[in-house]
């Protein structure tokens, strides 16, 4: 017994709706946007690829995809090596302090970006310094106040973040190992390194397809975060694309031309999770 | 080999404390200085407090207008909530008990929507809702609706192709319509995606800055998130307040945390999984 036509459409109806005005129009309406001048308002002009030419002299939008991509990678490595191994040391058996640690290394996740800023702001500027104080190791002073430890910065608090949220993942890719294949490879002498290596690996390579899309396209999305703790500063040198983009259109209202960087910042993010899906589906089939 | 296992039990056990530790410390240090006087925590912002005062909370509550701020928060959070379980399961129930071409391409449309990065739909996004007089909190609903309906909908769909469609059949032979079959029978079989779905954007919504700084644009309804940004614009130089204010944004959540992790960290997983 199928769904009536009519009634089809009416449970589809709100979602669709939804998705029509939110994304679908909006993305053609930027597309044609990208080629115009405009301010908000109104379209002044039509000016073809003029905005996407003018994109590639704009050195600080270069520099905020560099930064970008930096950041990204730095980030995906950190996130997956401390995710894994949270999610490796809290299914081992624990007892009740698994979940207790579990819990702990979660929480960050829970509290919004624009707070998590502020909080490594303060760690940064001030705790840190009183750690310079006390130890007198001039390493860490001055965080934020250049490039290379503004980045460092970022990166320290997106770890932080997300690390607790990709151990989940792992862990319940984990827990789908069989427990026999385990117990077998204990009875034929493995110790914990290779069964590890041997066994559970192999088995959750799928989990990686699924993290590694997850912390890059979270880790170019990034905007809260880099607002609240540099704000882009020191002069612009800690400004990520999402960044670049809101000020060109909210700060310097020049939306046409900020449109076509957003479309470029939508080829980017596209080209690089279909590469990255394409590589770890091609692992997965491999092994 | 038992007295290794013991080791290496007592080892993890250990590697696991000193992380922990590490991981709650920024919250640490967070809370310790907003019980601290602002000349305190010039002095030494590591150590303890001289003696721990709470006078920068009254401050810090008043100035977030907390009961308001966190009111709004609850409104749009749990509006958008409502809006989004209903429509997505609506929606998946009728995608998952017709298939056709019709609910293969409206099922990829989704899939599709789902790769588009925000920013690269904000700023059209802002300019017709502007143009239709939707800058404010139902807007916001709408768009977190359209926003979020791909993964929720993709969820609902995998969980009631677990349903067997006889069932259905049955409650419609016994004289249900469609909309009682679902209501009654589909919605309460599907509590553990509800829950996921909650979860997921609970937290999204909860936290989210740059979606509602773009459409709230009365301070008398900013939320949380906004009402903090601002906050920390203005008091930037006196930490005390500051920090206060953070630690008095972040209870609401942590409480909740510790009510219901259980289901915080099963949602997550099961959404992530799928």
């Amino acid at each position: 017994m199928n769904f009536k036509n009519r009634t089809y459409w009416l449970f589809l109806l709100p979602t669709l709706l939804a998705l029509l005005l939110v994304l679908i129009i909006p993305f053609f309406q930027g597309v044609y946007y990208s080629f115009t001048e405009y301010d908000g308002f109104q379209v002044t002009s039509f000016v073809g690829f003029d905005n996407y030419i003018k994109l590639f002299s704009d050195e600080q939008f270069i520099y905020s995809l560099g930064f970008t991509a930096a950041f990204s990678a730095a980030s995906v490595i950190g996130i997956n090596v401390l995710g894994l191994s949270f999610a490796l040391l809290v299914t081992q058996k624990l007892g009740k302090v698994s979940t207790l640690f579990r819990t702990i290394y979660f929480m960050p996740n829970l509290i919004g970006g624009i707070i998590l800023g502020f909080i490594w702001q303060f760690v940064f500027l001030k705790a840190f310094t009183g750690i310079a104080d006390v130890t007198g190791m001039e390493f860490f002073r001055g965080w934020l106040s250049d490039t290379e430890t503004g980045f460092w910065g970022l990166v320290i608090l997106f770890v932080w973040q997300m690390s607790g949220y990709i151990m989940v993942i792992y862990i319940s890719f984990l827990n789908n190992v069989p427990k026999e294949l385990l117990e077998a490879a204990t009875i034929d002498g493995a110790n914990k390194w290779q069964s590890f290596w041997k066994v559970k690996f192999p088995l959750i390579i799928p989990a990686f397809t699924v993290s590694l899309f997850l912390t890059l396209s979270n880790a170019f999305k990034v905007y809260d975060q880099n607002m609240a703790l540099t704000n882009g500063g020191p002069f612009g040198s800690t400004e990520m694309a999402t960044m670049n983009i809101y000020d060109t259109a909210f700060k310097v209202q020049d939306m046409g031309y900020a449109q076509s960087k957003a479309i470029i910042f939508l080829i980017i993010i596209t080209l690089i999770s279909v590469i990255q899906l394409y590589i770890t589906r091609k692992k997965e089939t491999e092994l | 080999m038992k007295n290794k296992e013991r080791t290496h039990k007592y080892t993890m056990m250990f590697i696991g404390a000193i992380v922990s530790l590490l991981w709650i410390y920024p919250f640490y240090l967070v809370f310790v200085n907003s019980i601290k006087t602002k000349a305190d925590i010039f002095e030494s912002t590591l150590g303890l407090p001289g003696t721990p005062t709470f006078e920068n909370y009254p401050t810090a509550f008043a100035e977030l207008d907390f009961l308001l701020t966190f009111f709004n928060s609850v409104l749009v959070t749990g509006g958008s909530i409502l809006i989004i379980v209903l429509f997505t399961s609506m929606a998946g129930y009728a995608l998952s008990r017709k298939p056709g071409k019709t609910s293969t391409a409206i099922y990829f449309l989704f899939a599709i929507c789902m790769l588009i990065p925000f920013q690269s739909i904000m700023i059209p996004l802002i300019s017709l809702f502007g143009a239709v007089d939707l800058l404010n909190r139902t807007g916001l609903a709408i768009m977190y609706l359209g926003l979020g309906s791909s993964l929720a909908v993709f969820l609902y769909v995998g969980a009631m192709k677990g349903i067997p469609k006889a069932l259905d059949e049955a409650a419609i032979i016994d004289g249900c319509n469609r909309f009682q079959v679902y209501w009654y029978i589909m919605l309460p079989m599907l509590k553990s995606t509800t829950v996921t779905v909650i979860v997921l954007n609970a937290i999204w919504f909860w936290n989210d800055y740059l979606l509602p700084s773009l459409v709230i644009n009365k301070e008398g309804m900013y939320t949380i998130p906004l009402k903090t940004f601002y906050f920390f614009g203005e008091y930037s130089t006196q930490w005390h307040l500051a920090l206060a204010a953070l630690v008095i944004a972040m209870i609401p959540i942590i409480v909740l945390y510790m009510f219901l992790q259980r289901y915080i960290i099963d949602g997550i997983s099961e959404g992530a999984v799928k």
